[in-house]
């Protein structure tokens, strides 16, 4: 079970239609990802806030077929 | 997921009867996962003296019921006072900027004096 680049960044293009999506496969086996998203949708919003919007817009696939995914989150420099 | 649902309770009583609790793969002597060995690394190295460790790969409903409860898909889940703080990515990024650190004097958790 993984999800490769293309879904990944579909998901959350999908749900952040603003962002800027930055991808890298930490371990490079296509299964472990650090992603960095930069939204408007974040601004005034906690880490925490945050993040829960980033699972969300995997719709519940976070922490089964996504298993490796670090997130980091940001609101872009005005 | 109801109110009255009896593992919630017991989460409630950990993370209300201990400073710090990490809800973690493993136990904090021998983590079963990179990211729980993460955050029990960044505990000791601000100097948290004491927190309650809570294996969730002992009991497939404990993982949901903590899951649920903090609605978080992923473990490790860090609580503070209780209140829950974050995954490993934020509590490492609250750790380097040093955010971690504030937070924990701010909540008056006791810390080692060499951190």
């Amino acid at each position: 079970m993984a999800m490769d680049a293309t879904q990944i960044e579909q998901y959350i293009r999908t749900a952040f239609p603003d962002a800027t999506i930055e991808l890298v496969d930490l371990a490079g086996d296509n299964d472990h990802w650090q992603v960095t998203v930069t939204s408007e949708a974040f601004r005034g919003k906690s880490r925490v806030e945050q993040h829960k919007m980033v699972f969300n817009a995997f719709g519940g696939q976070m922490g089964s077929v996504l298993h490796a995914l670090v997130v980091k989150t940001a609101v872009p420099a005005s | 997921m109801t109110e009255n649902n009896p593992i919630f309770d017991q989460i409630r009583s950990d993370i209300d009867s201990n400073d710090v609790v990490l809800f973690m793969k493993g136990v904090k002597q021998q983590p079963a996962c990179g990211f729980s060995h993460t955050v029990v690394q960044i505990l000791r190295a601000v100097g948290v003296q004491d927190f309650k460790d809570v294996n969730i790969l002992l009991d497939p409903d404990l993982r949901q019921g903590v899951k649920d409860f903090t609605d978080w898909p992923t473990f490790p889940q860090l609580y503070v006072k209780g209140e829950f703080i974050g995954g490993c990515d934020i509590v490492r990024e609250m750790y380097e900027s040093g955010e971690l650190t504030e937070l924990l004097k701010e909540k008056g958790v006791a810390l080692n004096a060499a951190a």
